[in-house]
């Protein structure tokens, strides 16, 4: 039995999910109908093997916590090892994480308590299904002090990631954290195993460094290649997602509606385990027309569907329309809606004949690093009010009334705030 | 004031057929996800019930694989929890259990040992959502020594099939079992309540003198001790009547207010999880009037059906008035209407299955 503690860092904010993140750490963003994002990094140490993790929070790390409670959904409530949230904490050089190196080494403790001959470096925010034995047996067989996942992405996306240059032996000899102008195509996945006695030194060294930005990808990971330490990069080729903007976020769930998509939800022998809410099936009416779309249970579907998710719980009433959209858990849309292009957050209430995403596309006038075009966001609890239109890239923020609709109409890259 | 609850899940009906070949009728798949005894479970879980002994005789196996440990009931307990009651050989001998009153009898045990003053006998065959408490504050309210829950029941039961209850006022003063000619149409419907100590006290008297079943020991109390009758108002149905009756229950929870009634009135329904995906509509899918569950992948017509966790429907299949159990595949232009087909069976590429007066059934693993 391999000694192996997985670390899964899922303290960050995910700023460029804009409203979708404003109450939520990214980890705990819904995915695919029933899911939140750190179900799939969870998921996956457990179909591993992997029985004891730590997750390490930060950003509004409530509902997260919620989510995986005591790990039970995973079976990760055991006696020995299982699921532990490593969350800030005072005393002596502690404080507030100021980076993923800086999460880790002020868990030292907790680490040097497991014993693990290999800690293996997750994020709770990535989308993708890997055995990670193939993994650490790359690392042994490579007599490996580190290893790094990594996979060929388009070139023209490389400069988003962490670009690594390797020798015939697979050992990386160059690391980049989002160079300008890449010199290859192999990309990190934020996915590394570290032999621990070696890693730990490298992170007591990193946080007596006052210029370091306490980062793996930024700090660690070139220092160690700098020093000629042994690093090798594991090629993946499996699904993976970062889905870390509104637009890569609303495209890996509709991903999920196509006849064969790149990730397999129905492989029995790899099930992706959540903490849900329990619900009946979903029931679709005489009425309803339902094409290319997964629907969760409890949901009441009475209009049509095309090319969307819904996840648990959303009722979709007469005559209404949901086309290429993401619809989170608990919400409820009225009579004669039309919906497009749309991600709409948990537990919105949309009354009857709204209409949203409809006219031209135009930049938002809230944020257009975060909100770059097309799809229109409604934050969580919000409640939008009969007969009103929102055009494309529009935001509704987080807890939104009636009384803010102050207008029945909210041009393209437009946006409305909660008021006080 | 802590109440026990009983399950009486035992049971086997012939009226079933194949249904019932291989699991105890409390174990029959319903409404796409759960199986008859949830009903009745999680009824008493959510009364604030934090012990349930199960009592299981007939087949039980998928039964037991479905309460586990009582975890989907937070039944997983240090104290309290879920009780699988089972005949068992003893230093005294080895005995089926004879009928209702004498299986609690040979449960003694849990009885005497448990800290409760009450007890709630229910059945794991009967679908509907209740809220127990109000039974106990009748029962305390109306000064009775036993609490019947009855119904009347509309002409859609066959009443000579139940237990027919004369009441003045509360009290029942007589119960017929499944008469002839049935005088009214109130009837009672499997759940008791009482004092602990006075069920162990007729169970005593009887049991040992020869009298197994539970209710005719309640009929011949009605003269001395005060048995009351609840009236319930809401959905209830057996499984138990045979396979129209259970068909008929899975179609009505295409209905509303069924659904509404059984899912979500007087807390939750609660099952075993299957951590299946959701549910992927295909582009070339029609799906009308029908309940579709986790897992399920249906790219052709499925109209007034019950698709349980897993189902696949493959292009250009058509299921009408159907209830298909979970892992079943019905493949490339097959036809199933009027039918009931059960766990992980296989129709073929344009194969047919049509009922007519008389539904069709397969059997679990079947292929056609």
């Amino acid at each position: 039995m391999r000694r192996v503690l997985a670390l899964i860092l899922a303290g960050g904010h995910g700023k460029r999910l804009g409203v979708l993140t404003e109450k939520i750490a990214k980890p705990a963003v819904p995915f695919g109908g029933k899911y939140r994002l750190i179900d799939f990094t969870l998921s996956n140490c457990v179909n591993s093997g992997i029985y004891h993790v730590g997750v390490l929070t930060q950003y509004r790390p409530h509902l997260l916590i919620s989510h995986i409670g005591i790990g039970r959904p995973w079976d990760l409530d055991r006696k020995k090892g299982g699921l532990v949230i490593l969350q800030p904490y005072l005393g002596g050089v502690a404080g507030w994480y100021k980076g993923t190196a800086d999460a880790v080494y002020q868990n030292i403790e907790f680490v040097d308590e497991a014993n693990p001959e290999q800690v293996l470096i997750l994020s709770g925010d990535h989308v993708y299904a890997m055995d990670y034995n193939d993994m650490l047996d790359f690392h042994i067989l490579k007599n490996a002090e580190g290893t790094i996942a990594c996979m060929e992405v388009p070139l023209d996306e490389a400069s988003r990631f962490g670009i690594m240059l390797t020798d015939v032996e697979s050992r990386i000899v160059d690391f980049e954290e989002k160079p300008p102008r890449p010199r290859s195509n192999l990309a990190s996945l934020g996915i590394y195993v570290f032999n621990w006695s070696f890693l730990r030194e490298y992170l007591i060294r990193d946080a007596e460094d006052e210029d370091s930005s306490h980062d793996f990808g930024k700090d660690i990971i070139p220092r160690m290649i700098k020093e000629g330490r042994q690093i090798f990069a594991f090629k993946f080729s499996g699904y993976w997602r970062d889905v870390g903007t509104i637009r890569s976020y609303w495209e890996s769930n509709l991903e999920l509606t196509r006849p064969l998509p790149p990730l397999n939800l129905y492989d029995r022998h790899w099930r992706f385990y959540t903490q849900t809410e329990e619900m009946p099936p979903a029931y679709c009416a005489p009425e309803s027309r339902i094409s290319n779309s997964i629907i969760s249970e409890g949901c009441e579907i009475r209009g049509t569907v095309e090319n969307s998710v819904l996840f648990q719980g959303v009722h979709v009433g007469e005559g209404s329309v949901i086309k290429n959209s993401v619809i989170m858990t608990g919400t409820v849309v009225g009579k004669n809606c039309l919906i497009e292009n749309s991600v709409v957050a948990e537990r919105v209430t949309i009354g009857d004949e709204v209409q949203i995403g409809i006219g031209d596309d135009a930049p938002s006038a809230l944020d257009p690093e975060v909100y770059t075009g097309l799809i229109t966001v409604i934050g969580m609890y919000s409640k939008i009010p009969e007969n009103v239109r929102i055009g494309k890239n529009c935001v509704v923020g987080v807890g939104v009334t009636e009384k803010d609709f102050s207008v029945k109409e909210l041009p393209s890259g437009g946006f409305i705030l909660r008021g006080e | 004031m802590k109440v026990l609850g009983l399950i009486l899940a035992g049971g086997h009906s012939e009226s079933l057929g194949p249904l019932v070949s291989k699991r105890a009728s409390a174990a029959l798949p319903v409404f796409g996800k759960y199986r008859a005894i949830d009903f009745t479970l999680s009824n008493m879980v959510n009364a604030g019930i934090r012990k349930v002994g199960v009592l299981t005789q007939y087949n039980p196996r998928s039964l037991m694989d479905h309460l586990g440990s009582g975890k989907e009931w937070d039944l997983d307990r240090k104290n309290g929890g879920l009780f699988i009651l089972q005949p068992y050989v003893s230093a005294e001998g080895s005995y089926w259990y004879k009928g209702t009153a004498d299986a609690i009898f040979q449960n003694m045990t849990i009885l005497r040992r448990g800290e409760e003053d009450y007890v709630l006998i229910g059945s794991g065959d009967h679908i509907y959502k209740i809220d127990f408490t109000q039974v106990f504050n009748f029962h305390f309210s109306t000064g009775a020594d036993i609490t019947l829950l009855v119904k009347y029941l509309d002409e859609t039961y066959d009443l000579t099939k139940y237990g027919i209850v004369q009441m003045e006022d509360h009290r029942i003063v007589s119960i017929e079992e499944k008469p002839q000619n049935p005088r009214g149409n109130l009837a009672f419907l499997g759940v008791y309540f009482m004092n602990k100590y006075l069920l162990m006290e007729l169970l005593y008297n009887y049991v040992t003198k020869g009298e197994n079943d539970l209710l005719n020991i309640v009929i011949s109390q009605l003269g001395k001790l005060k048995v009351h009758g609840y009236v319930f108002n809401g959905y209830w149905r057996n499984v138990k009547k045979g396979i129209d009756e259970y068909f008929r229950i899975n179609m009505d929870a295409l209905r509303k207010e069924i659904r509404e009634e059984l899912f979500y009135k007087h807390g939750k329904v609660y099952t075993k999880l299957k951590d299946l995906p959701p549910p992927k509509i295909g582009s070339s899918a029609v799906v009308k009037n029908s309940i579709i569950s986790d897992g399920c992948i249906v790219n052709g017509h499925v109209e007034n059906s019950v698709l349980f966790r897993g189902v696949v429907v493959k292009a250009g299949a058509v299921v009408e008035n159907a209830v298909v159990m979970q892992d079943t595949m019905i493949e490339e232009g097959a036809v199933v209407k009027n039918a009931i087909l059960d766990k992980e069976v296989l129709i073929r590429q344009q194969g047919r299955l049509v009922g007519k007066e008389k539904l069709a059934v397969m059997e679990k693993r079947a292929v056609l």
